[in-house]
């Protein structure tokens, strides 16, 4: 299915999004996620299921003033 | 001292990470500041989050996440969800910026996120103007730190409103205070700790200086300075001269 991963879209396969997480190259990152404009906690990553065209934000630490 | 929600500082310096020539240059000024707290903020992962995460808890500093870019209390609320799982901590810079040239904070917006967030357990640090009436409704909202600005974020102008700043220190005397933003010079952050306040945020004053470290370390200095005057009681100014040497015995010439 065709989803959009911080804008751009992906071709994924994976079902769940700790599975496109790591079918992304994410698996062991330091992110936070939020699908379709609200945040994913962690631990409901698992058993969050995808859905073609939905958005998800994965964001990570960066230098902020 | 006043604290911030139960954490004494050893420096009143809250420094920004952005905008430094190298992570080298970064580091070396964190230390040369004495800074107490680092903020930091959320982005698209683009490969670079993971090392920059390891360098900033190798500083050894508070980390304060913040709300930077967000221009409504929906984004603010759902960018502070996301800082507090990935920094670990319920503190959050509070922004919701109202305006694109002054980036002046949207008081409304910061106000219904600030009701959201302390709800949720945040402890806030609401980025917002020196209005009394905006800072009673965000302690009522359960804030028990406010962070008014200097002058506009990235400016250099210093403490823009004096008067307002003064009067706001004086109408909630128990309320740990932090000047944010829109400071240039070390003098502008001795002038906001001699005015009162416990701390100052700053970054593009430090990171876009020709010598950030020297930079660095002066701002620390200055900060600590204030702290010190302040607690030491100032004179009071006055408008004509009163001489310090003594009169009396002066030689008659």
């Amino acid at each position: 299915m065709k989803i959009e991963v911080n804008g751009d879209v992906h071709e994924i396969s994976a079902a769940t999004v700790q599975d496109a997480l790591a079918e992304l190259g994410w698996g062991d990152a330091r992110v936070a996620t939020a699908l379709n404009g609200e945040f994913l906690p962690k631990a409901a990553r698992a058993t969050t299921d995808l859905t073609d065209g939905d958005r998800l934000e994965v964001l990570a630490p960066m230098q902020g003033g | 001292m006043r604290d911030f929600y139960g954490v004494v500082l050893d420096s009143p310096l809250m420094l920004g990470t952005a905008q430094y020539p190298s992570p080298a240059i970064l580091e070396a000024a964190f230390r040369a500041s004495g800074a107490s707290v680092a903020t930091v903020s959320l982005r698209r992962e683009s490969g670079q989050g993971q090392a920059f995460w390891d360098i900033i808890r190798g500083l050894g500093v508070h980390v304060l996440p913040n709300t930077a870019g967000c221009h409504s209390a929906r984004e603010a609320i759902t960018t502070a969800r996301m800082a507090r799982e990935v920094f670990e901590t319920n503190w959050i810079k509070l922004e919701v910026i109202g305006h694109a040239d002054t980036l002046q904070p949207d008081p409304f917006g910061l106000l219904d996120a600030a009701e959201t967030l302390a709800a949720e357990g945040f402890e806030v640090f609401p980025y917002m103007t020196e209005d009394q009436v905006l800072a009673q409704r965000l302690v009522d909202a359960g804030c028990k730190v406010l962070m008014p600005w200097g002058a506009p974020i990235g400016s250099g102008l210093g403490l823009n409103n004096r008067y307002g700043l003064k009067t706001l220190r004086a109408a909630f005397p128990d309320i740990p205070m932090v000047i944010d933003a829109g400071l240039g010079l070390p003098s502008h952050a001795a002038a906001a700790m001699e005015l009162g306040f416990d701390a100052v945020l700053l970054n593009t004053a430090v990171a876009q200086a020709g010598d950030p470290v020297a930079m660095a370390r002066a701002f620390g200095m200055a900060a600590s300075a204030g702290a010190l005057a302040c607690t030491a009681d100032p004179m009071e100014p006055r408008d004509m001269a009163a001489p310090s040497t003594p009169l009396i015995g002066k030689a008659w010439l």
